[in-house]
């Protein structure tokens, strides 16, 4: 009689342990939006190239050395690669930021000091084997970018100031920070009247991965950083404790808050990781690629880092999707300003179309009506 | 709703405000021995202060200040406030010794850093105004997005847009031309971020975001790939100053207010303007009915999604006449993304302002006023690296950000999408 | 005026919440509506008032057929709402809210407040309302509040007037005066719709009562006839008593003291004012009082997640009065918050993720830095089982459940452990009587194991029937104790002191 009950509840138990399946809906949102927005956006990218007088020939062919240039030979993808790594790396932080409720504009700031970090202690400590230097240069621009992102933290969780305008001000202020930096003497270059810094020392670069190829692939080791990131973060936000306590209070702080969870640490906490995620993206971009820092270095990888971590749904392998997606349009783009004369600054253009249709996939559904399921009544009656 | 602590209850209790005004005092008390030690012992001379050109009708003689008294004096003024405030501070006070501390550490670091020399105030306060306008009309376009809840991030990006378009069809045809352009493209992004926000309901931060992307890549494409070329296209007219008779001879007040150009009378009407609308109209009510209370406003039969996009798209005209200002008010030529994160020191201005147009207008002075000093000190040679001045307005922002000096309530219903059933 | 609907069905999603509806009401009539919380009283409403437009079914006024676009054509038809959640701008005065939609201008589109006002004055005189034009909203008690929204309707001219729950936020008394303005509305030729899921009120405020069941009607009759009892079956569809079956309380070792607590709200005011009391194990003690009396802070207070200005706190013989809202919960301190979707969980986290949302850093789920998932979803899938939460499975959204469901996972989340104090705020507000049942059950049950229970509730009725004792706030404080062991508690003497009259 007893085992009898035990068994119906086992079975009771079983069904509620049943995995709802994935439906149709989470199709559209996770594939159909994202491809229809790189089309839409590519489309109008055209018609703007269009209205300053680019004649159709060229914007073909524009396109098409923008598909050679980023996955076309092993160079392409090459570059791709190395342009993915640091938005892949601060496009992770600002996902984690997001998943706890902040919407973190900083990346730019955290990573180009963060990237002046490592640079600093890559001249500095000049002597030491790779080994013990390069991790060192590391930790110093993750460190610095965990420190300058915890101000716009600590700024939120005692006063309640919005991050969003506290890390915009804070990017404008390492802008100015670093023209400072560079000009004083113990950094700038020797013999330089303008803002550059030393270089780094081959100990604390990031080792080139393809150079016995050709030597100028440059593929960086940031590549299994980069990776590492991703698991990294994947395993922080879903398998972690303090990840669920991060994704508890950026969906619903108040329930967090009765709960136990302390959402001022909370708030410190998940700037500080992501501002050390941008951290390593500026010192992956300098002892990985630049190798020495000068004003504006970042070339606002911390602001296509927003657009990553939009597109990648702020999780872990969606922000390493969107950033090879970024970083191919980045890598394509040189290319089709070489082949096709055509602005780089055309790239841009298509990222923010792109982010567009992604955050509002309402106007995706109002474009295309024909990828998605009609529903007669799109209201649920719940949520 | 409860009754207020007794006396013999609230010695007892640690109440915010108290608090708040010992922090207050402390900060007064820091602030006297920097001047005091810093200032004092450092200033030797006397600071003079030019407050008219001889040419001037009604000339008046230069303002010559004593460096090292004046700033024994100032520093003995900030120590008793400060003092003041610790020992029995709270209630209104508390804001108003912080202001009066402040305003007396200005005066106290501009006779430093003039001790021995000489410099113009009126230069710097007409500078000031000149500054402040892209910061005001920025905030003012904050003011009446967010008075209808709707956050606007985008105000950099429209300033830019504005710029661009003052410059691009100022060139083709003339300066009225242009700005009339600069206002429509600048309500055609306004109208944009309404919808995306309104109708398609993106998040109105990301929404923000991606215009100010969209803007800047838009005007570096067409910079690079057409004004390259075509340098015809990016050489506007400047809008010049106006003299207004009489009231421009006026000493100091003269240059500030009535010897400017288009872009700062119009700044001031439109702030004029806004306020009368916002608080003494019918359409104002509603407007901050709908900012407030959405589903209230609905159910008076309120159009609350017409509403937002009527004042989105306002603002969006407004800061698209604060963008000309960097073009046809005065340079006359288009950069890459010469608007420098103007408009979000105008949201700054915005919230210091407590979401009311004179408040942002006199938030973007004391912004203006931080703008110039930098410029005008990097003449005066201080020790202090310019690097650091220019800092300073992003700074301040921050703090008043985070509220450090007085918080205000921001419309209840901000930042909040409305969903009609 | 005459209205009628007739045949109106609304549809949200699957869901019918409004299913062919006939209905009729009559000038000079107050028209009672009863109907379970979901049952589709507020759609009805809210289609007549011109909110919602109908997917079915058309309104006929005086016997002609109209269609209401937005709330501006049922102004405009003479149909004016009082929604049970007030629709008015805290930071306005009285008079922008009462003219708000509807302004005296000037030239140049000026607002003529010094009209309003005076309009205001005016229908203020003849009703005899008594409120001041120049208040601001959030400064006012909720009962003149209400005024303010009656006010505006009889601003509109408004010759039917819809009433959502209007007494959910008034003491009794405060009801009673409510009654008498509705009867002079009524008598004044007003057509009345007043909408409750109370029971005695109905009964005597009503002329005619019709009775809403999952979005049909499924009764309707003379006051005069029907009884408590036949209308909470119609209302229902079974026999439902109202009372709670307990035992007598066994009441030992006080589990929670409180004393002289104090704490200020953001203007330096007491939001609690030097309270004290005691819950000892084995005895179910009731907060009663109008809402915004202090009971949330209290609440907080209790539970750790504001620290009071003064006063100390003991929690089963400890000094919790510093201890994080953690440290409490792990002693044995459960909560079932006032607002479950704002502060009880996260409608976006599956099931499994809401039932372990304030113990997952418990060893029980993995030691070290990771959770044991699979240990903790087979966890919620058995208080998933014990509390009856009706969900195909653990890993839905908590948000895609029922209100009494969602209700039924916080409280097993917090009850399915040791626990020594169970702190309940508005536990069952929002539910069918089905759910509220359940909960009760269970919460009387949590008492005869031995645990203190503390029941924040601004229903009388649900504290009187549960409660071995009652206190009532009154402004920050209790000012009222009521033993309830030795026989039932006077309603009035309870209502009295809810609006603080003890002084």
């Amino acid at each position: 009689m007893s085992e009898n009950l035990n068994d119906k509840l086992d079975t009771a138990t079983q069904a509620l342990l049943q995995r709802t399946t994935r439906g149709r809906q989470d199709f559209e949102t996770l594939v159909i939006v994202p491809i229809f927005a790189v089309i839409a956006a590519l489309f109008l990218g055209g018609l703007i190239m269009l209205a300053t007088n680019v004649d159709l020939a060229t914007i073909g062919e524009s396109y098409l050395a923008l598909a050679r240039g980023s996955v076309g030979s092993l160079p392409a993808i090459s570059e791709t690669l190395t342009a993915a790594i640091p938005l892949v790396l601060a496009g992770l932080g600002l996902a984690l930021g997001f998943r706890a409720g902040l919407f973190n504009i900083g990346a730019e700031g955290q990573l180009l000091l963060g990237g002046m970090a490592a640079v600093m202690a890559g001249f500095m400590l000049e002597g030491l084997p790779w080994i013990i230097h390069l991790p060192l240069a590391l930790l110093a621009g993750a460190l610095v970018g965990a420190l300058y992102a915890s101000i716009a933290g600590w700024l939120k969780a005692s006063t309640g100031a919005h991050e969003v305008i506290s890390t915009i001000m804070l990017n404008l202020i390492s802008f100015r920070l670093l023209d400072y930096l560079l000009r004083q003497p113990f950094i700038q270059k020797e013999g330089r009247a303008d803002p550059i810094s030393k270089s780094v020392p081959d100990s604390a670069e990031l080792p080139r991965l393809l150079d016995w190829l050709d030597p100028n692939l440059r593929l960086h080791a940031g590549v299994f950083l980069m990776l590492a990131a991703v698991a990294f973060v994947y395993w922080l936000l879903f398998r972690s404790k303090i990840g669920f306590a991060f994704r508890a209070s950026g969906e619903n702080p108040h329930a967090a808050r009765y709960a136990g969870m302390r959402s001022g640490l909370i708030i410190i906490a998940a700037m500080a990781t992501a501002g050390a995620l941008a951290g390593l993206a500026g010192a992956s971009q300098v002892l990985g690629v630049l190798d020495r820092a000068t004003p504006g270095f970042s070339a606002g990888i911390g602001f296509d880092a927003i657009a990553v971590a939009l597109m990648g749904r702020s999780h872990p392998l969606g922000v390493l999707l969107a950033g090879l997606l970024f970083g191919a349009l980045e890598a394509g783009g040189r290319q089709m300003q070489v082949d096709a004369g055509v602005s780089i600054d055309l790239i841009s253009i298509i990222q923010a179309l792109i982010i567009v249709f992604i955050a509002a996939p309402l106007l995706v559904k109002a474009i295309f009506p024909w990828g998605f399921r009609q529903r007669k009544n799109a209201k649920g009656g719940s949520k | 709703m409860t009754a207020a602590p007794t006396q013999t209850q609230s010695e007892t209790m640690d109440t915010g405000k108290a608090r708040q005004a010992r922090i207050t005092g402390a900060v007064l008390i820091a602030l006297s021995i920097l001047v005091l030690f810093v200032f004092g012992m450092d200033s030797s001379g006397d600071a003079t202060f030019r407050l008219s050109r001889p040419t001037d009708p009604w000339a008046l003689p230069n303002l010559v200040v004593p460096a090292g008294p004046f700033n024994y004096v100032a520093g003995a003024l900030l120590a008793f406030l400060g003092v003041r405030q610790f020992l029995q501070g709270g209630g209104r006070w508390t804001a108003l010794s912080l202001g009066v501390g402040l305003a007396i550490l200005v005066m106290a670091f501009l006779v430093w850093a003039t001790a021995g020399k000489a410099f113009s105030l009126t230069g710097m306060l007409q500078a000031t105004m000149v500054r402040a306008v892209p910061i005001a009309l920025g905030g003012l376009a904050g003011v009446l997005c967010e008075r209808v809840a709707v956050v606007n991030i985008a105000i950099e990006g429209m300033l830019l847009a504005g710029a661009f378009t003052g410059a691009l069809i100022g060139s083709l045809l003339g300066g009225w031309g242009g700005l009339v352009a600069a206002v429509i493209v600048g309500g055609a992004f306004g109208f944009i971020l309404a919808a995306l926000v309104v109708t398609y309901r993106m998040d109105q931060i990301i929404a923000g975001v991606v215009i100010n992307l969209f803007v800047l890549g838009l005007t570096s494409y067409v910079s690079s790939q057409v004004f390259s070329e075509y340098r015809f296209l990016n050489n506007a007219p400047v809008f010049r100053a106006y003299k207004i008779p009489l009231l421009g001879d006026l000493p100091v007040i003269g240059p500030m207010l009535f010897k400017q150009n288009l872009f700062v009378y119009g700044a001031l009407i439109l702030v004029a303007l806004s306020t009368y609308y916002l608080f003494f109209t019918r359409s104002g009510l509603r407007a901050r009915a709908v900012g407030e209370h959405p589903h209230a406003a609905d159910t008076l039969g309120i159009n609350v999604y017409r509403t937002r996009y009527l004042h989105v798209t306002l603002g969006g005209m407004v800061a698209g006449f604060g963008g000309a200002w960097f073009t046809l008010g005065s340079v006359g030529r288009f950069d890459e993304n010469m608007t420098g994160g103007r408009g979000f020191i105008g949201l700054a201005a915005m919230i210091f302002g407590r979401w009311h147009p004179v408040g942002a207008l006199a938030a973007a002075l004391v912004f203006g006023f931080a703008d110039s000093l930098q410029q005008k000190l990097a003449l005066l040679r201080t020790p202090i690296p310019s690097d650091f001045l220019a800092m300073s307005p992003y700074i301040a922002t921050i703090i008043v950000v985070a509220g450090f000096i007085g918080k205000a309530q921001p419309p209840a219903a901000n930042g909040k999408p409305y969903v009609k059933e | 005026m005459d209205v009628e609907l007739r045949g109106i069905t609304k549809r949200f999603g699957p869901v019918v919440a409004n299913d062919a509806i006939n209905l009729h009401i009559r000038a000079g009539e107050v028209l009672g509506l009863l109907g379970e919380n979901g049952a589709g009283k507020s759609t009805m409403m809210n289609i007549l008032s011109g909110l919602y437009t109908p997917d079915e079914g058309e309104i006929l006024i005086d016997g002609k057929s109209v269609t209401f676009e937005d709330p501006g054509d049922g102004i405009a038809a003479g149909i004016g709402m009082v929604h049970q959640h007030f629709m008015l701008v805290p930071v306005f005065t009285v008079a922008e809210n009462v003219v708000l939609g509807v302004e005296p201008t000037g030239r140049f589109d000026y607002l003529d407040l010094k009209t309003a006002r005076k309009q205001v004055r005016e229908i203020n005189d003849r009703y005899g309302l008594e409120v001041d034009p120049d208040a601001l909203i959030e400064s006012l008690p909720v009962g003149i509040q209400q005024r303010v929204e009656i006010l505006k309707v009889l601003f509109r001219s408004a010759d039917v007037i819809i009433l959502d729950e209007p007494t959910a936020v008034l003491t009794p008394q405060e009801v009673e005066d409510f009654f008498e303005i509705v009867r002079s509305l009524r008598d004044a030729g007003k057509a009345i719709v007043f909408i409750t899921h109370k029971l005695h009120e109905i009964l005597e405020i009503s002329d005619r009562i019709s009775v809403l069941r999952h979005g049909r009607i499924t009764g309707e009759g003379d006051p005069a006839k029907l009884t408590t009892e036949t209308l909470a079956e119609m209302m229902v569809g079974r026999p439902v008593s109202f009372t709670v079956d307990k035992a007598a309380p066994k009441a030992g070792a006080p589990m929670l003291t409180v004393s002289d607590l104090c704490l200020l709200d953001e203007h330096d005011d007491f939001a609690l004012d030097h309270v004290s009391l005691q819950v000892r194990s084995g005895e179910v003690v009731g907060i009663a009082g109008v809402q915004g009396n202090g009971q949330t802070e209290l609440v907080e207070a209790l539970t750790g997640l504001t620290r009071p200005a003064t006063g100390t706190i003991l929690f089963d013989g400890q000094d919790v009065t510093r201890s994080s809202v953690r440290e409490r919960h792990r002693m044995g301190m459960a909560h079932v918050p006032e607002d479950r979707l704002r502060s009880g969980m996260i409608a976006s986290f599956s099931v499994a993720e809401n039932m372990v949302l304030n113990s997952y850093y418990d060893p029980t789920y993995g030691r070290g830095l990771e959770i044991d998932w699979p240990k903790a979803q087979t966890t919620a899938a058995r208080y998933c089982i014990d509390f009856d939460v009706r969900t195909p499975s653990v890993f839905l959204p908590a948000g895609h459940l029922s209100g009494g469901n969602q209700q039924k996972m916080v409280v097993a989340r917090e009850l399915e452990r040791e626990t020594k104090l169970v702190i309940a705020s508005q536990p069952t507000r929002g539910l069918d009587v089905g759910s509220i049942e359940y909960i009760h059950e269970r919460l009387i049950e949590a008492r005869d194991e031995g645990d203190g229970v503390l029941i924040v509730s601004s229903e009388l009725d649900e504290i009187m029937g549960l409660s071995d004792r009652i206190l009532v706030m009154f402004e920050g404080r209790i000012v009222a104790e009521f033993d309830a062991t030795n026989g039932p508690v006077d309603r009035n003497a309870v209502g009295l002191a809810m609006a603080g009259a003890s002084e």
